[in-house]
């Protein structure tokens, strides 16, 4: 589904390189400290950045050279995902059509996503009365209309509280599997990486790991593991 | 496309008109006069000008009182207000008929040649200098004033260890700023000026070819104008132009035991030397505003018309500009500063040579004002909306382009919701400088062609004074109520 090829990048004194692959339908959390490399990694994956070397495919397709609006990636980012000057519906529908002109279609598709995140009473409202969780959960109903394959989150739940975290993950598990998306997480929290990804991808100053089974690399954590846990 | 429109007027007014120099046999004498009288009045008036607003921008700075934000607010007016409305202003004040004269029984200058000149320019560019230096005065650190105080200082050790320092560093700006207003100033030259001895070099184009029509004549001052304003861009590359400066971390202003009633009083003559001639006009005007002929409300319309045009014209070539600096590369900013250099007259003439052999130049003069206008809007325009502009992609730019909103739906739902304000108050600054100009009109002038400012120049000059007061008060009213149109228009429902 996804696979960077020897892909080395660098920007001043910091070196990242990366080669490996993931399955369909896989998700896989991306563990390791900050700095290591890991925001790097997604914004070479949704195209904000180019490698120096190596190649990135998505669904077979080489990206490599295409621009971030060219690849069928969604990603949510730490913050600012809605545009605050539009209501609720609206971001949700540029995630459809950028010129918002949608067709009977596409209504459909919306009203089933936003009834799916359980915004239904919210969609006049704009971002900025919303809570954390209702912002998260926008993104998400964004996410579910896109026709994108692949979803990379960058650690878009960090703000929230443990049980409306669990809830949101929760809710992407749920999405992902019903949209059959390839889902790639970022996260500080092993727990979150055991909920849902049954891979993981360690990061760590520059280094990116191939993809590992989640239980086990926990039972039984590599050294660089066990002094980022 | 808006680069390349920009470059070809500049530029190709500039060809059209040297190529009409014919026989260059040196400076007459009445150039030599005009370059002369042209660096006299812009250094006094700058100089003038900046040594006021230094008591009345420390007085400022360093007094509190209710009222204290409106006034400095009203420091800005200046610049939407017309320039024929403020010199009726100003000799309803210090006219041979006016206040001062019959306060003190006589009077003491003219208020047409030299004087006039200055005083008239002292009045646009005193609030100008004052907000500068506010500005100033907040730069200094007010740590560095507690220091101060800690180590007991006095009034005097104050001035010398902190403020002298800052006003070292921001004067030579603030001059300049004023110095090139100045030595471009057309109207307030053709309103009050005129004469061998108070005739600037712009004027002296527009008499060269509006009473001699020597073409060759204009061309020589046009270059002579060029080169005056390329020598203080020169300059200005050496001093820095006063910027916003970022003050200490403690923005609390410290407040004044001392030297309270001289700072008043500093600030009173400010306020009333600036508020009083637009009261006057406000008084004299309300008689003559339902008395107007037909042709002075035929004007006000063919204005209002031509600054909206302009208007229209400069806000899209400004996000053009902006969308080029912000998505390509800065060096688009040169274009947006290129009509700074270029003289309003200097153009105006050159689309005159161009077009007169071809088009009645009376059917030009509209269009004309309407794309120098815009042209001038530019600059300011640019330097209101970019900043904002790249902002907006910094915060919002990554988000927008991974759901691939570009072209028209990224301007739609993106760039127009967030830049309505900025876009509101830049067109509003340029609708009321269109509304009141007096510059290139004046050129093509024709009865059935005129503007608003154009029609009050014309009962000025005939004498008809209660006419010109009840016209002038018409201009005000149109060019304050549109600024604050587009102004508030583009703060409605706007996300801050």
């Amino acid at each position: 589904m996804l696979s960077l090829k020897s892909v080395e990048y660098s920007v001043g004194e910091f070196k990242l390189k990366a080669d490996f692959e993931i399955p369909r339908l896989a998700k896989v959390a991306l563990i390791g400290p900050s700095g290591a490399g890991k925001s790097t990694l997604f914004s070479l994956i949704s195209g904000f950045l180019k490698p120096k070397s190596g190649s990135i495919f998505i669904d077979n397709e080489d990206v490599t050279t295409k621009l971030s609006n060219q690849r069928r990636v969604t990603t949510i980012f730490q913050d600012g995902n809605l545009f605050p000057h539009l209501t609720v519906k609206r971001n949700i529908s540029l995630g459809l059509r950028p010129d918002l002109r949608l067709n009977s279609e596409q209504q459909g598709v919306l009203d089933y996503a936003i009834d799916r995140v359980g915004l239904t009473d919210l969609v006049d409202r704009k971002p900025g009365s919303l809570s954390g969780g209702q912002q998260s959960r926008v993104s998400l109903a964004r996410a579910l209309v896109r026709d994108c394959p692949l979803l990379l989150l960058d650690e878009p739940f960090s703000a929230l509280g443990p049980s409306l975290k669990s809830d949101m993950i929760e809710l992407v598990d749920q999405i992902s599997n019903e949209k059959k998306l390839t889902v790639l997480f970022v996260t500080h929290d092993p727990e979150d990486a055991k909920k849902i990804c049954d891979l993981s991808i360690i990061v760590s100053s520059g280094c990116v790991s191939s993809p590992m089974a989640t239980k086990e690399l926990f039972e039984n954590p590599p050294e660089i593991l066990r002094d980022y846990l | 496309m808006v680069a390349s429109f920009l470059v070809a007027v500049t530029v190709g007014t500039l060809i059209a008109v040297i190529c009409r120099i014919e026989g260059f046999s040196g400076l007459t004498w009445n150039e030599w006069t005009a370059i002369r009288f042209t660096f006299f009045q812009s250094f006094v008036s700058a100089a003038v000008s900046v040594l006021l607003a230094i008591p009345v921008s420390r007085a400022f700075f360093r007094q509190d009182f209710i009222g204290r934000n409106i006034l400095i607010t009203l420091l800005g007016a200046p610049f939407i207000l017309p320039v024929i409305v403020a010199i009726l202003g100003l000799i309803l004040v210090f006219g041979s008929k006016g206040i001062l004269s019959q306060l003190m029984g006589f009077s003491a200058f003219s208020i047409y040649g030299v004087h006039g000149v200055i005083l008239a320019h002292v009045f646009f560019n005193l609030p100008l200098a004052t907000r500068l230096l506010l500005q100033g005065w907040g730069s200094i650190p007010s740590e560095q004033f507690r220091l101060g105080q800690s180590l007991s200082f006095s009034p005097f050790n104050f001035f010398m260890h902190l403020e002298l320092p800052m006003l070292c560093r921001v004067i030579p700006g603030v001059f300049l700023i004023i110095f090139l207003i100045c030595t471009t100033s057309f109207a307030v030259a053709l309103t009050l000026g005129g004469g061998p001895k108070a005739t600037t070099v712009e004027l002296a184009i527009y008499q060269a070819f509006r009473f001699d029509f020597n073409l060759s004549r204009v061309a020589i001052l046009s270059i002579i104008q060029l080169l005056m304003c390329g020598l203080i861009a020169v300059l200005s590359i050496w001093i820095a132009f006063p910027a916003h400066y970022e003050g200490g971390l403690d923005r609390v202003r410290p407040i004044a035991t001392t030297g309270k009633i001289l700072d008043f009083i500093c600030i009173t003559c400010a306020t009333i030397f600036l508020i009083l001639p637009l009261a006057m006009i406000l008084i004299r005007g309300s008689g003559g505003l339902f008395l107007l002929p037909q042709s002075v409300m035929f004007s006000a319309l063919r204005s209002i018309l031509v600054a909206l045009a302009a208007t229209g014209l400069a806000t899209i070539m400004t996000l053009y500009l902006a969308s080029l600096i912000v998505y390509s590369s800065k060096v688009y900013e040169i274009f947006g500063y290129l009509p700074i250099a270029a003289s309003p007259l200097v153009l105006g003439t050159g689309l005159y040579i161009i077009f007169y052999n071809w088009i009645d130049p009376g059917k030009i003069a509209l269009p004309s004002a309407i794309v120098i206008n815009a042209m001038m809007c530019i600059p300011f325009s640019l330097r209101i909306i970019t900043p904002a502009f790249r902002d907006l992609e910094n915060s919002f730019g990554r988000l927008a382009n991974s759901l691939n909103l570009v072209g028209w739906s990224r301007f739609r739902w993106l760039i127009w919701p967030r830049l309505k304000g900025p876009i509101g108050f830049s067109a509003g600054l340029s609708v009321a400088l269109s509304m009141g100009d007096l510059g290139v009109i004046v050129l093509f002038s024709n009865p059935n062609h005129s503007t608003l400012p154009m029609e009050i120049y014309r009962l000025m000059t005939a004498y008809r004074m209660d006419e010109a007061f009840g016209a002038a008060l018409l201009l005000l009213m149109l060019s304050i109520s549109l600024f604050w149109i587009f102004d508030k228009g583009g703060r409605i429902n706007a996300i801050t």
